[in-house]
Parts: C-alpha cells; sequence; structure tokens
C-alpha cells in the first residue's frame, strides 16, 4: 500500500513568483481518489509533474513510501509512480500496441524480450479501453479521443502504485469520459493512489473521494471532497458565480452568466 | 482473452528472421563484391585465395586489393546507417541524418583542406576526423541554450552549419589548381579506393551494435519523446548525450574512411522501419547489416560498371537509393 506525502512543497510554477503561504503538506493515500482543481495556469500540471520527479519543486519535498522521490533511480520510480500527460507527444511513428507495450518499459530489463505476460497486459488494457481494433493502428492516425485512451492503456499496463493522470477526460465522449473514470475509480478501489487534474468541477464531484483546490490569490486548501465541493469553495476559485443542484446526492454546479 | 501465445512468440521470431537474412544478405553481397572486378574470379577461386591457396596473382587481387576494400565498404555503410538510425531517434525527424547536420561537411571542409596543402594518406584522413568532431561540436555547442537542446533548434543548426560548409567546399573547389580538382571531386563523392584500412571502422561498428543492443528499449521510449522516456524511468540527458557521441563517433570513423558517401544514413533506416517496423531493437542491427549491402553492391558497380575507369561510390548510392525509397514512400506507411 503506497502512499505519496507532501512536505511544505511548492511547486515551480513558470513565470510565477512562489508564495510560502501556498506550501502543500498532505498525504495522498493508497484507496483514495484526488482530483486537483483550480482555473486555467494556476499550476496543476506543474504539481503533477513535480509529484512524478521530472521537476524540481521550488522548495519542500515529495516522499514516496517515506523515501524522497528525487533520490530514488528513475527505474524504480517509474515501478511505482506512472504519469498520463496532458499533451500527447508526437513521437516517431508506432502502433497503438507498441506505444501500449512501452508501459511495460520500468519492469523489463536491458536484455529482456517483452514477455507473453507482457503482451496479455497490453492487451487486457487495449481491452478494457474498447482500443482492440486500433492495435495495429499507428498511433498518429487515431483522433484525439483514440490517443487519450490509448494514454490510459500504457498506464494501464505499466500498473504503477501510484497514478497521476493529467485531465484523464480530456477529448473523451461522455461514454469514454465514465470509462475512464470508472477505471481509474477501480485502481483506487483496489488499493492503489490516484492523483489527477480536472477542469470539470462536477467530474470530480461525482467520482472524487477528496479534492485539492488551487486558487490564484489564496492559500489552497484540501481534503475531503464532499464538505469541500460547495459554492462559497468554489466561486473564488473559478472567479465565477455558480448555481448549484444535487443529483443522486451528489452536488452538480453550473456556471451562472 | 485474445490467444496471445502465438503473437509473443512471433515477435521473437520476427526479430530473428530479418537478422539472419540481412546477415547471409550481407555475406552474399561480400563474396560477390569480391569475386567482380576488373578480373571476374569464380566463387572457388575467391574461396581458394582466402585460405592461401591458388596463384599468386589470384591471392593479392583477393587478399590484398579486394578483400580490404570490400570490407571498409561493408562497415562504412554500416556506420553510416546506424549513425542516421541514431540521429533519427535522438531529433525524433526523420530527416535528421549525419550530412543534412553538417557532420560530414565539416570532415570535408578538413580533408580538401589538407588535399589542398598536398597532405595525404593517414595525416589526410586524420583531418577528416577533426573535422567532423569539431563540426559535431559546433552544432551542438550553438544549439544549446541554457543547457538544454531543442531538436528543432538542433536540426536547424545543423543544416545552416552544412550549407556553409558547402560554401566553403564549393570555394576551395573555385581556387584550387586545376590538377588537384579530380582528387578532391572523388572525395567530396565518397571513394573507397583508398580505403586501406578497413579494421579501425570494424573496431568501431562492433563494439557500439554491442553497445546499441541493450539501450534497444530505451530508444524505443525516447522515440516516443523526453518527457514520456523520462516518466517511464529513462535517464533522458545521459541518454542523449551517449547516443549523440555514438552517432558522431560513427559518422567520424565512416568519412575518415570512405569520403563523404551519402544518402545511407538517411535511407536505410526508412526504408528498414518501413518494412520491419520501428523497435530499436531490430532496426539498428538491420541498419548496420543493411547498410553494408548498400554500401558494398554500390562500390561493386562502382567499380565494374565502366572499368577500368571507375566511379565514385557515393554516385552509386544516390542513384540506387533515391528511387527506392520513393517507391518505398508512396506505398508504405510513413
Amino acid at each position: 500500500m503506497s502512499q505519496l506525502v507532501l512536505t511544505q512543497l511548492l511547486a515551480a510554477i513558470p513565470n510565477k513568483p512562489p508564495q510560502p503561504e501556498n506550501a502543500l503538506s498532505l498525504s495522498f493515500r493508497a484507496g483514495q481518489m484526488w482530483g486537483i482543481l483550480g482555473p486555467n495556469g494556476v499550476g496543476k500540471t506543474t504539481l503533477l509533474h513535480t509529484l512524478a520527479a521530472l521537476k524540481s519543486p521550488t522548495s519542500g519535498r515529495v516522499e514516496l513510501n517515506r523515501q524522497p522521490i528525487t533520490q530514488l533511480p528513475r527505474l524504480t520510480l517509474a515501478q511505482q509512480i506512472g504519469i498520463m500527460f496532458q499533451e500527447h507527444q508526437d513521437g516517431f511513428p508506432a502502433t497503438v500496441l507498441e506505444s501500449v507495450l512501452l508501459g511495460r518499459f520500468p519492469h523489463l530489463s536491458p536484455w529482456e524480450m517483452e514477455s507473453e505476460q507482457d503482451v496479455a497486459l497490453a492487451y487486457a488494457a487495449l481491452a478494457r479501453l474498447d482500443l482492440m481494433d486500433f492495435a495495429q493502428r499507428p498511433l498518429n492516425h487515431l483522433s484525439g479521443g483514440e490517443r487519450q485512451r490509448a494514454a490510459l492503456a500504457a498506464l494501464m499496463a505499466q500498473a504503477p502504485d501510484v497514478w497521476l493522470v493529467d485531465e484523464p477526460t480530456n477529448h473523451l465522449d461522455l461514454h469514454y469520459q465514465v470509462v475512464a473514470m470508472g477505471l481509474l475509480a477501480e485502481q483506487a478501489r483496489q488499493g492503489r493512489v490516484v492523483v489527477m487534474s480536472l477542469h470539470d468541477v462536477n467530474v470530480a464531484a461525482q467520482w472524487c473521494s477528496h479534492v485539492l483546490l488551487l486558487y490564484p490569490d489564496r492559500p489552497p486548501i484540501w481534503g475531503d471532497a464532499a464538505s469541500l465541493l460547495t459554492q462559497d469553495n468554489l466561486e473564488p476559485l473559478y472567479r465565477q458565480k455558480l448555481a448549484m443542484t444535487r443529483l443522486n446526492g451528489k452536488p452538480l454546479f453550473v456556471p451562472v452568466a | 482473452m485474445l490467444d496471445v501465445k502465438p503473437m509473443s512468440l512471433s515477435s521473437r521470431y520476427s526479430m530473428l528472421l530479418p537478422l539472419v537474412i540481412l546477415a547471409f544478405m550481407s555475406l552474399l553481397s561480400m563474396v560477390f563484391a569480391i569475386t567482380q572486378g576488373s578480373v571476374s574470379l569464380s566463387f572457388s577461386a575467391v574461396w581458394q585465395a582466402l585460405l592461401g591457396q591458388g596463384s599468386t596473382l589470384n591471392q593479392t587481387l583477393v587478399v590484398e586489393l579486394r578483400l580490404p576494400r570490400v570490407m571498409a565498404g561493408f562497415a562504412t555503410g554500416g556506420l553510416l546507417a546506424v549513425a542516421g538510425a541514431l540521429m533519427q531517434i535522438l531529433l525524433r525527424n526523420p530527416l535528421a541524418d549525419p550530412y543534412v547536420l553538417g557532420i560530414s561537411g565539416g570532415a570535408s571542409v578538413a580533408a580538401l583542406a589538407a588535399i589542398l596543402l598536398g597532405i595525404g594518406g593517414v595525416f589526410m584522413s586524420g583531418m577528416a576526423f577533426i573535422g567532423a568532431v569539431l563540426s559535431t561540436l559546433l552544432v551542438f555547442g550553438l544549439s544549446t541554450r541554457l543547457g538544454s537542446t531543442a531538436p528543432m533548434r538542433l536540426l536547424l543548426t545543423g543544416v545552416v552549419i552544412a550549407a556553409g560548409w558547402g560554401a566553403l567546399i564549393t570555394l576551395m573547389l573555385a581556387l584550387a589548381p586545376p590538377h588537384k580538382i579530380p582528387g578532391m571531386l572523388y572525395w567530396l563523392m565518397g571513394d573507397l579506393s583508398y580505403a586501406s584500412t578497413p579494421w579501425i571502422a570494424w573496431l568501431v561498428l562492433i563494439p557500439t551494435c554491442m553497445v546499441l543492443m541493450p539501450l534497444g528499449r530505451s530508444l524505443n521510449v525516447l522515440a516516443r519523446g523526453p518527457l514520456q522516456a523520462a516518466a517511464l524511468g529513462v535517464n533522458v540527458k545521459s541518454l542523449e548525450r551517449l547516443v549523440f557521441l555514438l552517432a558522431s563517433l560513427l559518422t567520424a570513423i565512416a568519412v575518415t574512411t570512405a569520403g563523404s558517401v551519402g544518402f545511407v544514413g538517411l535511407v536505410i533506416p526508412h526504408m528498414l522501419r518501413m518494412v520491419l517496423g520501428n523497435d530499436q531493437r531490430l532496426i539498428l542491427p538491420a541498419s548496420a547489416l543493411a547498410g553494408g549491402c548498400l554500401v558494398t553492391l554500390a562500390d561493386t558497380l562502382a567499380r565494374t560498371v565502366i572499368a577500368p575507369e571507375q566511379l565514385p561510390v557515393g554516385v552509386i548510392t544516390a542513384l540506387l537509393g533515391v528511387p527506392t525509397f520513393l517507391y518505398l514512400l508512396q506505398r508504405g506507411r510513413l
């Protein structure tokens, strides 16, 4: 059971002076499903990259199971922490299967070929995201939503303990939004840590157990989703007037012009 | 669940089979190249000469003249193709190639300067090597800003530097005394007739391929982009540095051995990717073999088409490579 502990963490957000009162001290625990909410440019992506040790923080530290992530070798880290990026880089042409199979990279030694089990895991991930028919297609021939699903499948094949996901519902139609969020919720139920950035507050209200609200002009707050997702907290977050209703016991927010 | 067993088995075979075929073709092309020339020899005559039997004339012809040249040609092709494949992964750009990046331009300028100054043989090779290394450092140094190198900036810097070398080459040719021009032109177009020390190229090619084998999977990840590679556990900075160093070394040795043989580094990796997919564990060794084949056969043609006159091998690689590449591009999956 992994946990990711942030101590006085200040992510290095480009073009913004660090503000000590914004430091984060919290734990992402196994079984929890965290949503990071905040307006554009507040640093959600930067925070996720910092948690994956792809970016050094301005100050503070991140520990995975009591070990600072900056001291773990990259490969060890990649066996335990996986991240899905918001922008999918256009690398060299590759098929969907090849790109998903690369998720197994951290688990294999340099001389090892992918085993039957690795291939089976890749196919299971493809099946889970309805990409079986796309396995042999070039990645760059896919639509935005299909690429998003392929990226999620790669993360599923990587099977890390900590899932960092930047905007999981981007480009996805309503059905696949539910598929994607269902997959993440399942990971959390199985005892993994799931941390995602979200631009849709209703997706967070529907699926997340915990939320972290990053404000543009005041210190962040975090905790239980049900108690934090209120009009009073969210209106200053987006600097937008909201109306709220309830659906099946969960809050539903609509912007009011 | 899908039946995955045949898939993973076939993937192992599908990696080995092309390499076995290419290795066989390599051997065949080398033997064929040795039999061809101003005097055609039979396979058995070549075999006897290699074993130290048969006429002294045949032995001299095979062991001292043709074998070194064929070996040099093969190694040059292998070096160039692997260098090209590495550069393309490093820059994630299909256009990258030692020649496009100006590395061979630097070597050419240095070699032509050596010819103009009347320096020949080993010293000229040394100059070409230094030229290649300097050009590499120049391109890399100029394109690095604040410790980071964007692929596009590296590519553009290389292209511009290559153009600069091109202008210098033209200038040197314009100013050169007429009797030196044929030698300079031959060097520019690639020429294996002076390649007397093929073992240096082999000494670089074989260990490099060994080093690259366990790196193949990391390179596959790097081909998806540096951020993704870092997230999957690759030490991107050190890997990129190593790849660039190796690619530069391979190019420098190739240019030193055979002069400026264009096109191999650009075309061979792409041809193979179109046919075999883009797994670097397969593409890198396959590039070494296929590049070797191409230059070996091209040089055989160069020696025999208008024998006893010889053509520069670079002309043949381009004349063979251009139509083949365009054909594959038309129907390929790039």
